[in-house]
């Protein structure tokens, strides 16, 4: 295989791995306020995920680092062509890690309420911005023949990719409510349980169109297999949830999550941003990339460092492995 | 302005902000885990209630570190577009490597550290803090060797068909002569950070005769890591100069606003008067001092700006090649100035106190307390003073910073990011010293007798 594909799915294991890990604990944000009716529940949820959001947000500084690494020319133009809805992601990844990290530094009603809706905001918003963010890749944007944006802020907002932001927020909400079940017991978890069962429905209508929409728009027979597949383990998600199995309704999620990512890839290979005003236009795997050996030097240190990264985080899912209860959380 | 010097302006702001938490997080980070060994080693108490009491405080400014870092990894791809297909081959490896070797290791093992109290082993706990210290120095050398390239690209061929710099020996980019000076510097200066917090907090408590069974050693360890790392400042600060004016002769000439070669070259402590060239009011020089600094001998010649900016044009073509030279004077002088300051306190509160000692003397506590402002406007002075000097450089002899600019973001859209992120850093910014402040007044925090219950039944020793 060549390297530039090697890395083009490196990039897409990254951006899989960042929506399976952050995509739960944007899911427990966004269910903050739905799920968690006093404060002493919302600090039950926002510990469900305490020791871990920081190190799943990483994947998406790697995903970042290593298309800049990888395919300079793809992370220039997709930074600065979606400059705005980037920014408003900053913008909420930013003020969600402070509350997370303040919320309890303060007592009072006012202090709390505020940074809970941070947490909220701050959740939803990343939710649905990389749906419709990859909704556009997919579907191509004005690139001009310097391989730059030319389109505007609201070309970005057509039907489609906003229904890629409503899968990722519905996929993400529904993970994190099962992450819940999963997480946490009694009274909570048997709320969170039928809560994701509620989301569920309209999860799978909106998924199974915005993938409908993708296989037929974007036509690719690994892609589609990849879309059904998603779809199959998104109904087992359900039905193990139905039988109160948490942990293979979060593994189906997940694994729903991760196959419509690759689906996605898939579907855009060998492009990496194709160009809606001409072919020619497009970025490829071949004309974003890196030279062979810059290519060859991060293969080692990825094939070197990551399986180390995957034990240790792997491990610390293992050591937090317990499930909370409401009187475990310290007045 | 248009979208260059916002883009500039807004990269300067927001890069400052994120290196006032940066060099804390470094330097107490090391300092925690420290006092946190003490305790596992002698099991002694009081440091224990250091490690908790220090720990808190390390925390509250690493959230910050941790939501300004995530806006630099974007912001080369958002307002420097061209920057970044020119020298991503290259540049873009040390920051992918910085993700998967220092962010993972950092935020995974903090995690740990901070919900782990009761979970894990005494000692597993304690390597816990022992590596996101490590990480968060594997992150400082490869974003340090990223900057290094663009003072000194190395390692590289540019390809004229690509219209880019191509890497061909990561080797050469990551023991890059600056980087081996830069990142001792930097990280000298980050532990003198940390230890002037310490000195600091540790002034206020002492002052009020709080708690001195922990705050006494606190000032102590605090004040002789602001010597120690000081003197390494010092040592690496003057091997970097000279390397500086071997690579960037021109900045050396606009760091002492040198216009005409000279030798042998004096310093100038201050000047007053403009820093044009012309006839100066007056200034305090000490004889040969900026020989040595620049090349090691007394004797040693300096180039000036004038004979550099000649030389330059033949070498690049017309154009000015001067940095903005009172910037650049003032700049190397207050990082200098503001560290010395810092040790000059460190080394009074170790004299005052010393053999069990105290002072009543309320101004030297206060000048204690303001100490933790000298660190954090040298280093920021000392970035300021190195990407400065190297304009109109953004990578140095290579590519201009007006070349590497976005081309389709307008100034429109680059002062909505300038003026909404500077305002949500500045809500920031107050929110973080509240905090600080009001855990820093609480002091340390008495340690619960071992709860009676099963493990299993203990509410969490720590939850958000
Ligand atoms: C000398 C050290 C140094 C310098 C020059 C910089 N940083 Fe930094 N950065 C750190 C040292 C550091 C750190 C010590 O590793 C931090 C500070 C607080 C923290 O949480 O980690 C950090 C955090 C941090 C994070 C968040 C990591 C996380 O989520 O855990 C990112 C993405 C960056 N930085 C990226 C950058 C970029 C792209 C820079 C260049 C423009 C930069 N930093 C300058
Ligand atoms: C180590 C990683 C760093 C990299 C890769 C880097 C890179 C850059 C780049 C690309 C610019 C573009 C604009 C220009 O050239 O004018 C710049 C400017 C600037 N940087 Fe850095 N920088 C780094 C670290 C820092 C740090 C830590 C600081 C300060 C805390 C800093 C302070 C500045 C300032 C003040 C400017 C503005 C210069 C001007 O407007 O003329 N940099 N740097
Ligand atoms: C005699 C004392 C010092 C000397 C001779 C010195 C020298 C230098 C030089 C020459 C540079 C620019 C390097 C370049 O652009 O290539 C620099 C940068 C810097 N200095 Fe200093 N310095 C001194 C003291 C300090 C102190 C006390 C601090 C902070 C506590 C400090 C913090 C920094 C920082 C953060 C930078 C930017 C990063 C870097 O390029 O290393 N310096 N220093």
């Amino acid at each position: 295989m060549e390297l530039t594909t090697v890395w083009f799915a490196l990039i897409a294991i990254l951006w899989a791995g960042y929506f399976l890990l952050d995509g739960f604990d944007f899911g427990v944000g966004i269910l903050l306020p739905i799920l968690g009716r006093d404060d002493r529940e919302r600090r039950l949820l926002i510990n469900t995920i305490g020791p871990v959001w920081d190190g799943n947000e990483v994947w998406l500084l790697v995903a970042g680092g290593a298309t800049f690494a990888a395919f300079p020319e793809w992370y220039a133009t997709l930074f600065s062509g979606f400059y705005l809805p980037l920014l408003l992601i900053l913008v909420a990844l930013i003020i969600r890690g402070v509350a997370f990290e303040y919320r309890g530094k303060r007592t009072g009603e006012q202090w709390k309420q505020r940074w809970d809706w941070s947490i909220f905001v701050g959740s939803l918003l990343p939710a649905l911005l990389w749906g419709v963010a990859f909704g556009n890749i997919v579907r191509g944007v004005r690139l001009d023949e310097h391989h730059e944006y030319v389109g505007t802020f609201f070309n970005l907002l057509n039907p489609y990719s906003l229904l890629g932001g409503l899968t990722t927020l519905t996929l993400f909400t529904l993970h994190g409510a099962v992450f819940l079940a999963l997480k946490t017991d009694g009274d909570m978890r048997q709320r969170a349980n039928a809560l994701a069962a509620k989301i569920g429905i309209p999860a799978v209508v909106i998924a199974a169109a915005f993938l409908l929409w993708t296989a037929i728009a974007h036509f690719d027979g690994v892609g589609v297999v990849l879309f059904a597949l998603a779809a199959v383990a998104l109904i087992a998600a359900l039905v193990a949830n139905r039988l109160g199995r948490e942990g293979w309704a979060f593994i189906a999620t997940g694994i729903t999550l991760v196959l419509a990512v690759f689906g996605l890839f898939v579907t855009l290979f060998p492009n990496v941003m194709p160009s809606s005003i001409a072919d020619a236009n497009s970025l490829n795997v071949d004309n974003a990339s890196s030279t062979p050996y810059t290519l060859k030097v991060m293969t080692w240190v990825a094939v070197f460092f990551t399986p180390i990264v995957l034990l240790y985080q792997g491990w610390t899912y293992w050591v937090f492995r317990k499930r909370l209860t409401v009187e475990k959380i310290p007045v | 302005m248009d979208a260059l010097d916002l883009a500039r302006w807004q990269f300067g702001v927001i890069t400052v902000y994120h290196f006032l938490f940066v060099p804390i997080t470094i330097g107490m980070s090391v300092l925690v885990a420290g006092l946190q060994t003490a305790w596992v080693r002698t099991g002694k108490e009081q440091y224990l209630r250091a490690t908790k009491f220090w720990g808190k405080l390390f925390l509250i400014n690493f959230a910050i570190g941790v939501v300004t870092g995530i806006v630099q990894e974007f912001q080369f791809g958002m307002n420097w577009s061209d920057y970044s297909r020119f020298v991503g081959d290259i540049f873009g490896a040390p920051l992918a490597i910085e993700g998967l070797l220092a962010f993972f290791l950092e935020s995974t093992f903090l995690g740990l550290w901070i919900f782990g109290w009761d979970k894990l082993p005494k000692k597993i706990h304690l390597a816990t803090i022992w590596l996101a210290a490590l990480g968060t120095w594997l992150s400082a050398y490869f974003i340090l060797a990223a900057n290094s390239w663009m003072q000194h690209p190395v390692g590289y061929e540019f390809n004229e068909a690509r219209g880019r710099a191509e890497l061909k020996s990561i080797g050469a980019v990551l023991t890059n002569s600056t980087t081996l000076v830069t990142f001792p510097h930097t990280i000298t200066a980050c532990l003198l950070t940390g230890g002037a917090v310490l000195v600091a907090v540790s002034a206020w408590h002492l002052k009020r005769r709080n708690q001195e069974d922990v705050f006494r050693p606190s000032l102590k360890l605090g004040a002789w890591v602001v010597l120690i790392a000081g003197v390494g400042v010092l040592i690496t600060g003057d091997l970097q100069a000279r390397i500086m004016t071997e690579q960037q002769p021109m900045k050396m000439a606009a760091a002492e606003a040198l216009y005409n070669t000279d030798k042998p070259a004096s310093f100038s402590i201050f000047t007053i008067g403009s820093l044009n060239g012309d006839e100066e009011v007056a200034s305090v020089r000490i004889p040969s001092l900026l020989s040595f600094m620049a090349t090691g001998s007394p004797n040693g010649e300096v180039e000036g700006i004038n004979n550099l900016q000649q030389e330059y044009e033949q070498k690049y073509g017309a154009g000015d090649y001067k940095p903005y030279v009172p910037v650049t004077y003032w700049s190397f002088r207050l990082m200098i100035g503001f560290g010395g300051l810092a040790m000059l306190v460190a080394l009074a509160a170790l004299w005052f106190t010393r053999g069990g000692r105290t002072t009543t003397n309320r101004w030297l506590w206060l000048a204690g307390i303001f100490a933790i402002g000298a660190p954090l406007a040298a280093n920021s002075f000392g970035w300021i003073f190195t990407e400065m000097g190297r304009q109109p450089w953004s990578v140095f002899g290579v590519l201009k910073t007006a070349d590497g600019v976005s081309p389709s973001v307008g100034a429109g859209t680059v002062a909505t990011s300038f003026i909404g992120l500077t305002l949500l850093y500045g809500v920031l910014a107050v929110i973080e010293v509240g905090l600080f402040v009001k855990y820093a007044k609480a002091g340390a925090p008495e340690i619960p007798p071992e709860s009676e219950a099963e493990p299993e039944d203990r509410p969490l020793t720590f939850a958000y």
